[in-house]
């Protein structure tokens, strides 16, 4: 079986794969997989010629302060891929395509990549020489402190998504990896916290975190009220 | 609880100080959202009223012009925090150019022998135009070297006589929905206001500026008229000027409006008092010919540099309680 089929790990989808015979990738899947690829990485492409751009001409479409720019934008990608992440479960649910699961590790990785480099930002472009700084607004500061504590929990998450990983954690990979909804809640957060008066934006991202977990709860819910009603018709599930 | 039972609750009860401050700080820091701000408690007392320290001319003179690198016209006039004009740093320099500033009218009352609304040409007629070159330091962080075009605030007051009593001047910009199209949405409770104290607005520092780099003053920089107040963060420096009024009480400023716990009325550059959500330690500069991808990350200064110039202005007063 390749790798990316069970990156759902406990999931009832990937329990089902999981019994399907051993079978070679799609020409289609293939391909899907490509444009997603594709579109993940267009938005650091795009910043990457812009950075170039600024560095050899002085004006990449920047702004005045590139440094916040190029802060700001890794930054709101991470957040947007965790939340497109996040939206993949609800999707698939909704949709009633199981194949979508497949595109979650590699989602999920995409958005640990731009939180390193939105982190690397920070430490290099922003901070410059003042690393004594680097523990002081760690400790001091909350946006940086929950900004910082969200990157930290990707990190298990990302080096636990190998496929020997998943079959060595076995039931405990599914328990680990719930903790991407306390890592969207903290990235909200630092957001909101950074944002003078114009909430609007984290206001959308917090508006949208809420409808995907709030799915999950409410999935959790019915499940409970299920399994009360008719303790042997209810399934052990889990909803990642 | 009642009094005589709060007196009774043992010492080791009650929160600590420090603790109860911080969580303070931290809850002041969650209030992000102007809706859920906590009421200020850090200026419910007066100000402390001005001083009678006097600076000498050439003392005066030292801060008009600094000669550290300029930032470039581009990016002054691109990166502007104009909320009138939406909320994104380039939104002004999009949106405002359709702003109307020609006729300008400024309406001056209050506690003075000669109020009246008057043409911005005859507010500044006669005042010899001067240049001054300042630095710019925002409460975000970052901070520019701007050459501006104008005239010194007091010249321009004393032309109103104010009274005694006129213990502060307040400001206020114009809020026009039709011209202004972030008017719509409240990230400031319209229009925007500022204010200083009297002896703050009638220090040689404080500015009116009507142009820079030589040049009319673009819209997204506050045009017609806008104050310039070079050791204060720069929302004090309060753009499109319509009125200007002196007054006794301190007056509501827009910042201090909407969390008088992250903004004081007095806000004073201070590299020792933090904003509650970040540290003004250092700054970005924003200027020099060198690549702006590596912007130079410097010390902030006491009254942004001009401490020289200014600090006489404080003298006695706790600038962590008055920030």
């Amino acid at each position: 079986m390749p790798a990316w089929t069970c990156a759902n790990g406990s999931d009832s989808g990937g329990a089902l794969m999981a019994g399907a015979p051993k079978r070679k990738a799609s020409t289609a899947m293939v391909a899907a997989k490509a444009v997603v690829h594709a579109l993940a990485l267009t938005p650091v492409a795009i910043l990457a010629w812009q950075i170039r751009q600024e560095w050899l001409t002085g004006s990449g479409g920047l702004g005045a302060d590139p440094v916040a720019e190029i802060e700001h934008r890794l930054g709101t990608w991470a957040l947007r891929l965790l939340l497109i992440t996040l939206a993949v479960s609800p999707l698939r649910q909704w949709t009633g395509q199981p194949q979508l699961l497949r595109f979650r590790r590699m989602l999920g990785l995409y958005a640990f990549f731009y939180a390193t480099l939105h982190l690397a930002a920070y430490l290099v472009l922003d901070l410059r020489g003042y690393w004594a700084l680097v523990f002081e607004e760690i400790v001091e500061r909350p946006y940086i402190t929950v900004g910082f504590a969200a990157w930290l929990l990707l990190v298990p998450l990302a080096v636990t998504s190998t496929q020997a990983a998943i079959r060595r954690l076995g039931r405990r990979w599914g328990q680990l990896h719930k903790l991407v909804y306390a890592i969207a809640v903290l990235a909200v957060l630092h957001f909101w916290w950074i944002v003078k008066s114009d909430i609007r934006e984290p206001l959308l991202y917090a508006a949208i975190l809420a409808v995907l977990l709030g799915w999950r709860a409410m999935r959790a819910w019915q499940r409970r009220r299920a399994a009360t009603a008719s303790p042997a018709a209810a399934r052990p599930q889990r909803v990642p | 609880m009642s009094l005589r039972d709060a007196l009774r609750i043992p010492a080791a009860e009650i929160t600590d100080e420090a603790v109860y401050r911080d969580r303070r700080r931290l809850l002041a820091a969650m209030a992000a959202a102007p809706a859920l701000g906590l009421a200020g408690c850090a200026e419910s007392a007066p100000p402390p009223p001005a001083s009678n320290v006097r600076i000498s001319p050439e003392q005066a003179r030292a801060g008009f012009v600094t000669e550290e690198v300029k930032t470039s016209y581009q990016d002054i006039t691109t990166y502007n925090n104009f909320y009138e004009f939406g909320t994104g740093k380039s939104d002004p320099s999009r949106a405002a150019k359709t702003l109307q500033t020609s006729p300008w009218s400024v309406a001056v009352g209050g506690e003075c022998e000669k109020p009246g609304t008057v043409s911005l040409g005859d507010l500044i007629k006669g005042i010899t135009p001067t240049e001054r070159v300042y630095r710019l330091r925002c409460v975000e962080g970052w901070s520019m070297v701007i050459p501006w075009l104008g005239v010194p605030l007091a010249d321009v007051l004393k032309r109103f006589a104010p009274t005694s009593k006129a213990k502060f001047v307040a400001f206020t910009t114009l809020a026009d929905r039709k011209q202004m199209p972030g008017i719509a949405y409240r990230s400031i409770n319209w229009p925007y206001r500022e204010g200083l104290r009297i002896d703050e607005a009638m220090h040689p520092l404080a500015f009116l500026a009507t142009g820079l780099y030589g040049k009319p003053l673009p819209q997204q920089n506050g045009a017609p008229l806008r104050l310039v107040v070079p050791w204060k963060y720069g929302f004090k420096s309060i753009k499109s000027i319509v009125a200007i009024d002196f007054v006794e009480k301190r007056p509501r400023t827009a910042w201090n409006d909407l969390q008088p716990s992250e903004y004081g009325f007095f806000s004073n550059v201070n590299p020792n008092v933090d904003h509650p959500r970040w540290s003004q330690k250092t700054e970005r500069r924003i200027a020099g010919t060198g690549s702006k991808l590596f912007a130079d990350r410097i010390p902030t200064r006491l009254f942004n540099g001009y401490a020289d110039q200014v600090a006489g202005l404080y003298a006695g007063m706790d600038l962590r309680q008055w920030f």
